[in-house]
């Protein structure tokens, strides 16, 4: 299954540097200050981005295969997490070059008319220091396609076709009921009977289609379902949909011999050919081999590639999870405390900070990183997702560390005063010890929410367990999903064990009795 | 012999309420004095005024001929023991860390904490082998105990006690009356201690300062209270506690 959101969404990353391995807890603490440990990048290589649904996957792989074939490495980020993501990427030079579609650089980059011409977008695009090459060959814009059996029996060849037949029931995804080049402006163009409609997910929607509860869908038209289904794609008469023309953007920095390569590659991918590339890449769950079909037929064929075993992949999404995890929870425990404690004075301070760490909260995970991409430091490195989960595991710390301290029993703090200790000895030696329960369950809950949200490192090529689990809703493929949702799961256990273990060793046994 | 502890006109309000009407005070060095009065009288205020849980609005507090100022009280503080009703023990500490906690904080040679704490034992009447319990452990005698013994401690020149055995049954509340008693008069130790019982303020006090609303009634003996009362009120505080025990 495709995800039809195809300008915006989650994303994979197969390619990534491995992260130095550590057990679990030791690595919790000793990475401490690794955040400048974070993978730099030794020799190099051209970085490439892709989007999150199979296409882009494709178009990437073949890219870098070009690139590599012509002597230069090169490094692809795969599936992140959408057209705004990549374009910043790319605009602040943490990326190469990636694949993109005219309708798309038209409507959401540039925001101009969609009619606007080869020449006015590259004019435009040059003031941001980007390159756009020629078309690709194919067009992949939507389309609606019906069954073949039910287009013939009402002579349906055309969209305009549809207006006489208003007993039909449309299907479509939510995304293109929404977007304002969607379903209401080509109905309101053709004339289309809308009574008949409803919103149904994109991959349900074929088998939908099959049984005959709906009668026509969106879809795109390089869609390999479409000729596994053998589906009818409806002729757009009145040409509503936008041209979504694959190109490659690059920076106009980049090596001409890189750029050169990217040139190569116009005109040499009709639909149908794409519709193949597609359909191999969804069959066997591997992008590069469906990029390796483009060459074969000109290149001699490569060397064998050598698979990545599972057990490595496993060892290696787990490590830069815990990586992940590890070192953003280490930053919520070292910023999050102090500010709990500031925060348990009360006033308008303790307001304002509880307030804050409660707004970060309610920002989407898409969105945060969205914000973070285009900061120079950030970008779309492990840094930016290590962010994200520090700010998103700063709530129940500050919360419960603030509770914890507030919770004190007012004759035993005032004996605290009383007995002449000055106040960071009453804070060290009293207080936090006395609130350390409380503390620890806060620390907890952000170690296991922690883990479950690090899997959005993958959004921004980050790499982690998100990876195959990504991956996986993009190929609707559960086993993949299952190699990323499992280990996770059994990830926050072992953590939820480790601090109950902990706990032991830091709750004061005066207070466990 | 001079006063350890003396208040110049010193009051307290809390919001619209006085809580302390201005009041002179003195407390003598090696006297008990007891603070008796019906609730909100304002005596626990004035404890907590000299160990500066609070602060005064107006007057001087003196300590040892010196004012008490948010400069020295930190210090002061460690020449003060302070027992409250419930404790206030650290949940977290063992008996013996609760009692010790000063001195490691100030970091006393070890060899002599030890000797202290037998000391402190043997004059509480605290079994050894529970010192290494945690409060929750304890009973509700052994725990005022401990409290009482970590007041003692730094060996402090005034002890302050607030209502110490008012949440403790009657058998136990007698016996640690008793042994109140015995180590006041052992150390002669200046104390001041508050509670709202006559029979315990009679008990233990040398002298008794009765308080009403925020004002000191009248400062005397049971006998003088009794015989000789500044007002009506102070005759039927007395009578209110008529039948009890010593009355």
């Amino acid at each position: 299954m495709r995800i039809p959101a195809r300008r915006g969404g989650f994303q994979t990353a197969h390619r990534l540097q491995r992260a130095v391995w550590k057990p679990p807890l030791l690595g919790l603490l000793v990475t401490l200050c690794a955040l400048s440990a974070c993978p730099c990048l030794g020799a190099k290589p051209i970085l490439l981005g892709s989007k999150k649904f199979t296409e882009s996957y494709v178009l990437a792989e073949i890219a870098k295969r070009a690139v590599e074939d012509a002597g230069i490495p090169a490094e692809h980020r795969q599936g992140m997490g959408g057209t705004i993501i990549l374009w910043e990427a790319l605009r602040t030079d943490q990326i190469g070059f990636y694949p993109e579609y005219t309708g798309t650089i038209g409507e959401e980059i540039l925001k101009v008319s969609p009619s606007i011409s080869t020449t006015e977008m590259r004019a435009q695009l040059e003031k941001f220091g980007i390159g756009m090459t020629g078309e690709l060959g194919f067009n992949n814009t939507y389309a609606l396609v019906m069954q073949r059996a039910t287009a013939e029996r009402s002579q349906i060849h055309k969209i305009s076709d549809l207006r006489n037949h208003p007993e039909l029931k449309f299907g479509l995804t939510h995304e293109f009921l929404d977007r304002h080049d969607g379903w209401r402006p080509l109905a309101e163009k053709y004339e289309l009977p809308t009574q008949n409609v409803s919103g149904i997910d994109h991959g349900l929607g074929y088998a939908a289609l099959r049984n005959g509860s709906i009668d026509v869908k969106d879809a795109y038209s390089t869609d390999a379902k479409i000729g596994e289904n053998d589906l009818v794609v409806l002729q757009d008469d009145l040409q509503f949909f936008p041209q979504y023309k694959a190109v490659f953007l690059y920076r106009l920095t980049l090596p001409p011999k890189v750029i050169a390569v990217l040139r190569n590659l116009e005109g040499t991918l009709d639909e149908n050919r794409m519709v193949l590339l597609n359909a191999e890449a969804e069959r066997t769950k591997n992008y590069a081999r469906a990029a390796d079909l483009y060459f074969q037929d000109s290149a001699s064929p490569r060397p064998v590639r050598t698979g990545e075993s599972l057990t490595h992949k496993l060892i290696r999404w787990t490590s830069r999870h815990l990586e992940l995890a590890g070192i953003s929870l280490l930053l919520s425990i070292i910023v999050g405390v102090p500010l709990g404690i500031a925060a348990s004075r009360g006033g308008a301070m303790g307001q304002a900070i509880l307030a804050v760490t409660g707004a970060v909260q309610t920002i989407p995970s898409l969105a945060l990183l969205a914000l973070l991409v285009p900061v120079p430091f950030f970008g779309i490195s492990p840094r930016t997702a290590i962010a994200a989960l520090f700010l998103y595991g700063l709530l129940p710390i500050v919360r419960n560390t603030a509770t914890g301290l507030q919770d004190i029993a007012p004759p035993v703090r005032e004996s605290a005063i009383a007995l002449g200790l000055e106040p960071s000895a009453r804070l060290w030696k009293i207080y936090l010890p006395i609130a350390s329960r409380t503390i620890l369950g806060g620390i907890k809950t952000s170690a296991v929410i922690n883990i479950g949200t690090a899997t959005l490192a993958a959004l921004i090529g980050a790499g982690g367990l998100g990876e195959p689990i990504l991956s996986g809703l993009n190929l609707n493929d559960h086993a993949t999903i299952l190699l990323g949702a499992i280990p996770a799961a059994v990830l926050a256990l072992l953590v939820q064990w480790s601090f109950d273990l902990l706990d032991r060793v830091l709750i004061p046994k005066g207070l466990r009795l | 012999m001079s006063a350890l502890v003396q208040l110049l006109g010193v009051s307290k309000t809390f919001g619209a309420a006085s809580a302390l009407h201005p009041s002179d005070l003195s407390f003598e060095r090696g006297k008990t004095t007891v603070l008796i009065g019906p609730s909100g009288c304002g005596k626990s205020t004035l404890l907590r005024l000299i160990i500066g849980l609070l602060e005064p609005d107006g007057g001087t507090l003196q300590f040892d001929g010196a004012p008490i100022t948010s400069a020295n009280i930190a210090q002061l503080r460690r020449r003060i023991g302070y027992v409250i009703q419930d404790g206030g023990l650290f949940p977290h500490l063992t008996a013996r860390k609760n009692v010790l906690l000063m001195a490691t904080h100030l970091k006393r040679p070890a060899a002599g904490m030890d000797q202290r704490v037998a000391e402190l034992c043997a004059l509480t009447r605290f079994p050894q082998a529970a010192l290494d319990r945690y409060p929750i452990e304890l009973s509700g005698g052994q725990r005022q105990r401990i409290s009482l013994m970590r007041a003692l401690a730094l060996s402090p020149e005034l002890l302050l006690l607030d209502e110490p055995l008012g949440a403790l049954d009657p058998l136990v509340r007698a016996a640690l009356q008793k042994d109140l008693k015995e180590i006041f008069a052992r150390l002669k130790q200046t104390a001041i201690l508050v509670t709202h019982d006559l029979a315990e303020a009679a008990y233990l006090g040398d002298e008794i300062v009765l308080m009403n609303e925020g004002r000191v009634v009248q400062i005397g003996t049971l006998e003088d209270l009794r015989t000789k009362p500044a007002s009506d009120f102070v005759t039927e505080f007395i009578n209110a506690q008529r039948g009890l025990a010593l009355i």
